[in-house]
């Protein structure tokens, strides 16, 4: 994008005042060079978002920003149902909660690496992931809607994860007004056989190293160290959520016609919040927030099992465990006044400031890990969410490299054989089942996340605290 | 992953147009109904290169209020099906009635050695979405899938 269409407000901030049917301005954070290589879509997209009813203060991209589906990939945006406020599927995406969660494991690089290899095959043969992988784990009816009801607490139930992790869990592991009998029974099929499995694309699972701390101090809260090991899931709700989101997309296209509502993009499809068709896809994107807090669950459970087969002592703890793709209701400070918003974050990640109430007792002095995922093969971040987060973009930050090539410009230019053994050279493991899908995910095909989560930092949106590098990585 | 040539002289094909984050796909044909079925050829592409035996039929029906929505619809439905089968479609069958639409898809079981699935599609979206004919009189179908 020319950096001409914004005004500059400081290095960070670049605002498009309200124009045409815009009610609140666009606000992009980036460096310069961020701001060049965006889409011009970016800017399409985060104007359109802007005139939409009920919208409060302005429209937010995150440095991340990226071509999506009428909001941006990167894209925050809070409205108020007190002035006609909408809830978008779109604004959600197809992908509802998907997120990443982190877990220590008190293992430092050094006891990794000799059996890394080792460690790598049984990943990949245990965490079913990509197209044709099914689950050990099958629900009937009664346990599909407990765990839509449940989300983590269900895993725990069941034996897979332990009480201590509910408190690093965003919502406490369970979001509330989640309506099971409001999700299609084609979206409970498509769940049926899929939980714990960790689906394709860009979602992985990752063994990673602790390479650089930024902020020894909230480091030493996290529990990170230098050389540590974590290991980071990077997931969602699964077929449940794309087929809510599918459905919902088309009926609220017809909820926007219904209410007059104009939109400049068919994928912007909303209700408004205070509307039958608005709280029906709130108490089904909820149930899907809990498939999603689940799976992640269930995952976890699976790493903490392999874990332990190969070092008996080790104890996985979680560190926290954020979604990207939501819809929540938060009470932010607008103009003096407090008011119940509700914040859509499409591949944005929530980023709580100290102090924040629904962060565990641990966290509450330093603030909320934000968990930042690389690409494959490239580095991944912990950043902690700042003071100063909330006024910039209602508590919210980037989450993960955003894309600089497509997947088709990515097949063009590199063989995926050759990547693995590339990064194998530089001591990272990867195993998934196709090598195309490891080509259309070369590390290459992303934006420089260090330059992301840099201009993140610069913008007052969270600060960084460690730099991970990863040791192996399963793709599905 | 490209253009099959062969097939675009006789006025049908597909090909895939890129997308920041995920993928775009259309079909051509001489009719809607042509358009429509290779850009599910278009789809399963998103997933393998490798040939799907025609083993199994499925139908699908589906309607929407006009022609490009029930294109994302038509996608959607094959989707689901890949998904709650875990199986993949290599050929199809199209009808059209109006805004309504039966399909036949037929296909096989999901094998990971020899498909080396690359990537699982989420959903269709409307972006990018566009149902219409050309100059030329060949029509044209074509969205980005969420991959």
């Amino acid at each position: 994008m020319d950096p001409a269409r914004f005004t500059r407000v400081d290095p960070m901030t670049w605002r498009v005042e309200p124009q045409g049917a815009m009610r609140v301005p666009a606000i992009i954070y980036a460096d310069e060079n961020l701001i060049r290589d965006m889409d011009d879509k970016v800017f399409e997209q985060t104007t359109n978002v802007a005139t939409l009813p009920g919208i409060v203060r302005a429209s937010y991209a995150m440095p991340d920003a990226h071509w999506g589906y009428g909001f941006p990939i990167g894209g925050v945006a809070a409205f108020d149902p007190d002035q006609d406020g909408i809830v978008s599927a779109g604004g959600v995406g197809f992908d509802i909660s998907c997120g990443v969660r982190t877990m220590l494991t008190g293992l430092s690089v050094a006891d990794i690496l000799p059996i890394q290899k080792s460690l790598a095959e049984s990943f990949f043969r245990q965490i079913p992931a990509g197209v044709g992988s099914t689950g050990a784990i099958s629900l009937d009816a009664f346990d599909m809607d407990a765990m839509l009801s449940g989300g983590a607490h269900w895993a725990i139930e069941r034996g897979w994860g332990e009480i201590r992790d509910l408190e690093r869990i965003e919502e406490k592991g369970k979001m509330a007004g989640a309506k099971p009998e409001y999700v299609s029974e084609h979206a409970k099929k498509r769940q049926r056989r899929e939980m714990g499995t960790l689906g394709s694309g860009n979602h992985y699972l990752e063994v990673q190293a602790v390479t650089e701390l930024f902020d020894t101090e909230v480091a030493e809260v996290f529990g990170l160290a230098q050389n540590d090991v974590v290991v980071s899931i990077h997931c969602g709700s699964r077929g449940l959520g794309h087929q809510i989101g599918s459905e919902f997309l088309k009926e609220m296209l017809l909820a926007a016609k219904a209410s007059g509502i104009e939109l400049p993009d068919r994928e912007l499809a909303c209700a408004p919040i205070n509307s039958e068709v608005g709280q029906r896809y709130l108490g089904a994107m909820r149930a899907a927030i809990n498939c999603a807090l689940a799976n992640r669950e269930v995952l976890g459970h699976y790493a903490r099992r392999i874990f332990t087969h190969f070092f008996p002592n080790c104890d996985l703890r979680l560190l926290f465990d954020v979604s990207h793709n939501t819809c929540k209701v938060e009470s932010h400070v607008i103009d003096g006044k407090r008011r119940e918003l509700f914040v859509h974050r499409k591949g944005a990640t929530r980023a709580f400031g100290p102090g924040h109430a629904s962060l565990p007792a641990t966290l509450r002095p330093v603030g909320q890990p934000v968990l930042i995922g690389g690409s494959m093969g490239t580095d991944s971040y912990i950043l902690v969410g700042d003071k100063t987060s909330e006024a910039k973009a209602f508590s919210s930050a980037c989450h993960g490299a955003g894309r600089a090539l497509s997947r088709h410009a990515a097949l063009k230019r590199w063989s995926g054989r050759k990547i693995v053994d590339d990064l194998a050279s530089q001591g990272i493991v990867i195993r998934s089942p196709s090598t195309r899908g490891v080509a259309e995910e070369a590390p290459g095909a992303y934006k420089d996340v260090g330059a992301v989560v840099a201009a993140a930092e610069q913008a007052g949106l969270s600060r960084r605290v460690a730099r991970l590098r990863p040791l192996i990585c399963i793709k599905g | 992953m490209t253009i099959s040539t062969a097939l675009a002289v006789r006025k049908v094909g597909w090909e895939h147009f890129p997308h920041d984050a995920d993928i775009g796909v259309r079909g051509w044909g001489v009719t809607a109904v042509e358009a429509f079925e290779q850009a599910a050829c278009a789809l399963t592409a998103v997933i393998t290169d490798a040939d799907i035996k025609p083993q199994t039929s499925v139908e699908v029906k589906c309607e929407a209020p006009d022609l490009e929505l029930l294109f994302v619809e038509w996608l959607n439905a094959i989707i689901y099906e890949m998904a709650v089968r875990n199986m993949l479609f290599g050929r199809f069958a199209v009808q059209l009635d109006g805004n309504c639409l039966t399909g036949t898809l037929w296909g096989e079981p999901v094998d990971v050695a020899r498909h080396a699935p690359a990537c699982e599609p989420k959903g269709a979206t409307y972006t990018a979405l566009k149902v219409f004919r050309n100059l030329d009189d060949r029509w044209s179908a074509e969205c980005i899938v969420d991959v």
